[in-house]
């Protein structure tokens, strides 16, 4: 079974949906028991930093995300919530990945948003993938490049477009609406 | 580096598309989830659904569409028309809808841009501007560009962005249906004016008018209907054209 994170943060239908469409049975939980029994654990999110961390603390599920052992998959603000501490209402996150979340300086347009494609990859998330493919980013704030960072995606800076630590899996872009490319992104995790 | 966008816009009317067209393997060319499947084959990289029923006893068939759509479809899309109120953004939104778009609400009630921008963040709203050019000055219509409004449309645009817009869907009134090009001047002059990304509408009828957009402004996207619809031209074909012409675009798997 895929357990699909539940918190106060958006489109996680849309990762539901992306799931059945390759055929996986996921469930939408907050329930801690399921969370750490689940195969796969996946953690979606658009929103705002510092509400959803306040969300994720009030129901203890900062402490269960980060004792998941099987792999576990941050999207978009999922990421930025796996790493050190965010700009974003200056919030301490969940530290998993040890890196920093900034703002964009607003050299171009913010938010970045769009289809972008990434160098550097490593790793069994980017089978089948190459660095000519793009995905769909929007967000306003990045995680910086650390010794985690598996993909680099160039806007107004590098970046990291997806980091991995162990079991730890995350990208700032939404495979779940990166078509073919996302897909196949989603399988490799999917069949690690 | 960040590709300029290709938007086909389905109207949608009782749940079915408007303008349904003649593509050889469509089965019932009405059938929006069958139009909106076909453009992301082709490499359309968001959609736009727009509703024009927009009466109150329809909404709940728009819902039903949207969750459809979001079942079967793997790329961004965007659903305007008749959004009034927060609760009408948090149906859409629950259903599926990556964003959604407002325009003479927005005008009417300024409000609501942020308290959309509020519950699902900035990314989640465009607002709509359909514009027009009165012989001196550039000017906010509403209700399907038919009301003139006092505001300008560049001041606009920057109110919209203050207040959370997470990008602006422009649309020339002048260039609508002539097919003889986007406005370039006023898409670029907002383009520049706000730090938002910009999706130019109205106009388009050759592939050389989207080089013209995307060499000339500093639009982020561009939109069209018809010529998408009536397979006038094919986005594989707009595609291979913006690519030959050094603009950077993505290419589908």
């Amino acid at each position: 079974m895929i357990a699909i994170i539940k918190y106060n943060a958006g489109n996680i239908r849309s990762v539901q949906n992306a799931l059945t469409r390759l055929g996986y049975e996921s469930v939408i939980t907050d329930d801690p028991e399921t969370i750490l029994s689940a195969d796969k654990v996946i953690f979606p999110g658009v929103g705002e930093a510092s509400s959803a961390m306040k969300y994720l603390r009030e129901k203890g599920l900062d402490k269960v995300l980060r004792s998941v052992k099987k792999p576990m998959l941050g999207i978009c603000l999922g990421l930025q919530l796996m790493c050190d501490h965010s700009e974003e209402g200056d919030t301490k996150c969940l530290g998993i990945f040890n890196a920093a979340v900034k703002k964009f300086p607003p050299l171009d347009k913010v938010p970045h948003m769009g289809w972008n494609n990434f160098t550097n990859i490593k790793g069994e998330l980017f089978n089948g993938i190459d660095i000519n493919n793009d995905v769909y980013y929007v967000h306003s704030y990045y995680a910086e490049l650390s010794d985690e960072t598996i993909a680099t995606c160039n806007y107004i800076q590098p970046f990291s477009a997806a980091m991995q630590k162990n079991n730890f899996y995350a990208t700032q872009f939404h495979p779940e609406k990166s078509a073919d490319v996302g897909a196949q992104i989603l399988k490799n995790f999917l069949s690690l | 580096m960040l590709k300029k966008r290709i938007i086909p816009c389905l109207d949608i009317q009782d749940g079915r598309t408007v303008k349904g067209i003649n593509f050889v393997d469509i089965q019932d060319a009405g059938d929006p989830i069958e139009l909106a499947k076909r453009y992301v084959e082709e490499g359309a990289d968001e959609l736009v659904f727009l509703d024009i029923t927009a009466t109150v006893e329809k909404r709940k068939t728009l819902v039903e569409l949207v969750t459809r759509i979001a079942a079967e479809i793997n790329i961004p899309f965007t659903v305007g028309g008749g959004i009034n109120t927060i609760e009408d953004v948090i149906d859409i939104i629950k259903a599926g809808a990556d964003k959604v778009s407002v325009n003479s609400s927005a005008v009417k009630n300024p409000k609501l841009i942020s308290e959309i921008a509020n519950e699902f963040g900035n990314q989640c709203v465009v607002v709509a501007i359909d514009t027009k050019f009165d012989g001196n000055e550039w000017i906010v219509f509403v209700h399907g560009g038919r009301t003139p409004t006092p505001l300008k449309t560049i001041e606009w645009a920057k109110e919209v962005e203050r207040l959370g817009a997470g990008e602006i869907l422009l649309t020339s009134m002048n260039n609508d249906g002539t097919k003889s090009g986007f406005a370039m001047d006023i898409t670029d002059a907002v383009s520049r004016a706000v730090n938002i990304p910009v999706i130019a509408s109205g106009g388009a009828g050759t592939k050389d008018h989207f080089v013209t957009l995307f060499k000339q402004t500093h639009a982020s996207a561009g939109l069209a209907a018809s010529i998408f619809h009536y397979g006038e031209i094919p986005i594989p074909e707009l595609k291979a054209h913006l690519q030959n012409e050094k603009i950077s675009i993505r290419q589908c798997l």
